[in-house]
């Protein structure tokens, strides 16, 4: 840079110093009031506006009951149950039929080819037992509920609702000492988490925009739902009548969902009155007009933008994690795997809390993915309580082709209906997966903060757990 | 595929295999570009659909507002000349009270863009010519892309464009980018602000009040002597006046004075 220009430059700087000082503080004010008033002006010009009484106006009609004091909340959780309900019936069907395909067909077949090709075992075992089959499990169990709920999702998104959802939750927020908008990056977070994470940069200021990222993991994720599915038709669907079993696990589901939010909303007030006081930023939330989805559209944005994406994500961490279980479950110490003594050092404090070792274990194994939390459950409850007859060998993850074998490994294992509901307590409340706490760190550029992000939902997680366990014991005799 | 409840203006324009002549999306390659375009407007204005359509990317879009929150890129050609777009955070305004708009204003400012491409909707004239306005206080290549006209329509509103392009003194250009309608004008004339071939005259507000005037001129008179040529000189005048830090900061740096073509790459860097 020539020096000239630059005490040029001082110069303007300091002349506009002085003449910042005659005008006064109503300048910012004034130079808003012309720009507006030139809009106006030349808006007014261009525009023609019907003769006459408005004319009947479909948005505002619709707008007037989603957005009713009244009728707004319920209907949306009416809205999202149904929208549960469709996820889970509908992806019972295709769910079997990928995993009959992947497991029964394809991995039966890999073995046997590997095994002609004089392949090693541990090589076989790693490779076809390990990653494929914990790829395969993945794949069938989440492929289906995914492209059945984003489709649905992106719906009500393209439709316009999403906006609608924040206003009618923003005065919930905003009493929790959260910034309005945290609405929309939680319904993000139903997506994904760190999706979720990433949208927070809609909100300006650096205090709200933190809560909003600490609490965003108590949306349940997409990964989580798998769980909470096979869990609630497991051991809640179980207790009603079969016509009634999916509206019961559904409502079961939309009921942690709920808990979730509320969940959301209670860390936020907590946080906003602890470390992060201060006051709650105004926004304005345009409601844009409804319009008619396009079909095509949806289709291409939630299969290949969402669900592909969330689906490879799971495969990439999946693939290492089924590396890891065949591991733990195939190196042996004194005969015993060390897959087993980690589960047998962690069923006290499992078991205290009304879980076990095996979810304890599970849980560490899936901090990548929380997809696999349940494959690698039942691998390791067969493993440890050396169920008979199932599964096909130690570190082997695999489904069973139906709830009562699979309920018959449980109940071997010790479960109850408290292990039940606690893990479906504890899959919502834990740590978020390592992809989340990346892009917190990235976003937030804070170790100090993604160590609350991590910790504190995992801490809540304990006591809830724990507390329901006391709970239980003192109503339900074992 | 597309549901459009209107009866489409062409019929071919509606089809998703449809291309207007001579437009070829580059995806995500916007190298050796001849031309920037940025793409500035008011949240949920269809900015990202008008973006997808040009470059043939599938950068998601959504009905609702605050949700491109990052720069995006994508390249297309037409014309033969190729272009870079670069979609910008939606915004209210360009005084820089939050991060989204300071990311948007220090593009147009600093990355100094061939062509603005603003993005209204029709429906919401008013709010939306308040962005438009204060991209013309920076530069006068504008073509204004008046979105959702279809929308408008459907409200019984008429906006009278050609009106509207002589007070801007830009061109404006109607669309229904959802549906694929306009983007072939829009694209052509684009092109031809970008090439010259269409002078922009650049609506400038009158500020009414003689005390503010009274400032101004000497400052703009200061600014010009010590960045010649600067388009924008009026404005930031203003911006000095305002108080603006990020302005401050930049004439102290000399950021003004004529942009070599490193200091606009690096403008395009820190402005994310």
């Amino acid at each position: 840079m020539n020096p000239a220009p630059s005490s040029k430059a001082a110069k303007v700087l300091s002349q506009a110093q002085s003449l910042r000082w005659e005008l006064g503080a109503q300048f910012h004010e004034k130079l808003v009031e012309s720009i507006y008033a030139d809009a106006a002006r030349l808006a007014d010009r261009a525009v023609t506006r019907p003769d006459g009484p408005p004319r009947f106006d479909l948005d505002r009609s619709i707008d007037r009951l989603v957005t009713s004091r009244l009728w707004g909340v319920p209907l949306m959780i009416l809205l999202f149950a149904l929208v549960f309900w469709i996820t889970i019936v509908g992806a019972n069907v295709p769910s079997r039929l990928l995993g009959s395909l992947l497991i029964d067909q394809v991995y039966p077949w890999l073995r046997d080819t590997a095994l002609q090709a004089g392949v090693p075992w541990w090589l076989r075992g790693l490779f076809i037992d390990g990653i494929y089959l914990a790829t395969a499990w993945v794949v069938s169990v989440m492929l289906p509920p995914m492209a059945i709920f984003f489709p649905l999702f992106t719906f009500l998104e393209d439709f316009g609702y999403l906006p609608r959802v924040a206003f009618n939750l923003d005065n919930v927020f905003r009493k929790a000492g959260a910034h309005g908008k945290q609405a929309l990056t939680m319904m993000m977070g139903f997506g994904c988490n760190a999706a979720g994470i990433t949208a927070t940069r809609i909100i300006d200021s650096p205090r709200e925009r933190l809560i909003a990222m600490i609490t965003n993991n108590f949306a349940l994720c997409n990964g989580r739902w798998p769980t909470q599915i096979l869990i609630a038709s497991l051991f809640i669907g179980a207790l009603a009548p079969s016509y009634l079993a999916g509206l019961v696990s559904a409502m079961a589901v939309v009921g942690v969902a709920l808990l979730g939010v509320g969940l959301s909303l209670a860390a936020s007030w907590a946080l906003s009155r602890s470390v992060l006081r201060g006051e709650v930023s105004a926004f304005s939330l345009e409601l844009p007009p409804y319009r008619p989805p396009r079909l095509g559209q949806i289709i291409y944005t939630s299969l290949i933008d969402r669900t592909m994406y969330v689906l490879w994500r799971a495969l990439v961490f999946a693939a290492p994690a089924g590396a890891v279980i065949w591991l733990v479950s195939n190196i042996t110490i004194n005969g015993f795997s060390l897959a087993e003594y980690i589960v047998t050092f962690l069923d006290p404090l499992g078991l205290f809390i009304g879980l076990n070792g095996v979810i304890l274990l599970a849980y560490i194994i899936a901090i990548p993915a929380n997809e696999i939390v349940v494959p690698t459950v039942l691998m390791l409850t067969v493993l440890t309580a050396r169920v008979a007859g199932v599964g096909s060998g130690a570190g082997i993850m695999f489904e069973l082709d139906n709830e009562a074998d699979t309920m018959a490994v449980f109940r071997a294992g010790g479960w109850t209906l408290l292990t039940g509901v606690n893990l479906m307590l504890f899959s919502l409340i834990h740590n978020p997966c390592s992809t989340t706490l990346y892009t917190i760190y990235k976003e937030s550029g804070s170790l100090k903060w993604t160590a609350i992000a991590a910790l504190l939902p995992l801490a809540l997680g304990f006591v809830v757990c724990f507390f329901v366990a006391q709970v239980w014991r003192l109503f339900v005799p074992a | 595929m597309s549901t459009a409840p209107l009866t489409p203006a062409h019929g071919c324009e509606t089809c998703p295999s449809f291309r207007p002549a001579g437009l070829k999306p580059l995806g995500v390659d916007a190298t050796n570009w001849d031309y920037v375009v940025a793409l500035a407007g008011n949240p949920n204005t269809g900015k990202s659909t008008v973006f997808n359509q040009l470059t043939g990317l599938r950068q998601h879009t959504g009905n609702w507002p605050g949700k491109t929150v990052v720069r995006a890129e994508g390249g297309f050609q037409f014309g033969g000349r190729k272009f870079k777009l670069v979609d910008l955070p939606g915004t209210y305004s360009l005084l820089a009270t939050s991060p989204d708009e300071e990311v948007a204003r220090n593009f147009l400012l600093f990355g100094q863009p061939d062509v603005t491409l603003a993005v209204v909707d029709a429906t919401r004239l008013e709010r939306n010519l308040n962005l438009v306005l204060q991209i013309l206080e920076i530069t006068p290549r504008v073509v204004v892309c008046l979105n959702l006209v279809d929308q408008a329509r459907r409200l019984g509103l008429q906006v009278d464009e050609r009106r509207l392009a002589r007070d801007l003194g830009v061109p404006v250009v109607p669309a229904a980018a959802r549906y694929r309608q306009g983007i072939d004008l829009l694209l052509q004339t684009v092109h031809d602000v970008a090439t010259g071939k269409t002078q922009c005259r650049g609506y400038r507000s009158e500020i009414q009040n003689q005390e503010v005037n009274r400032a101004i001129d000497p400052l703009v008179a200061a600014i010009q002597e010590a960045f010649p040529g600067l388009p924008n000189a009026r404005w930031l005048a203003l911006r000095l006046l305002d108080g603006d830090d990020r302005v401050i900061e930049a004439v102290r740096l000399g950021e003004f004075s004529e942009p070599s073509p490193t200091q606009a790459s690096a403008a395009l860097a820190s402005a994310s």
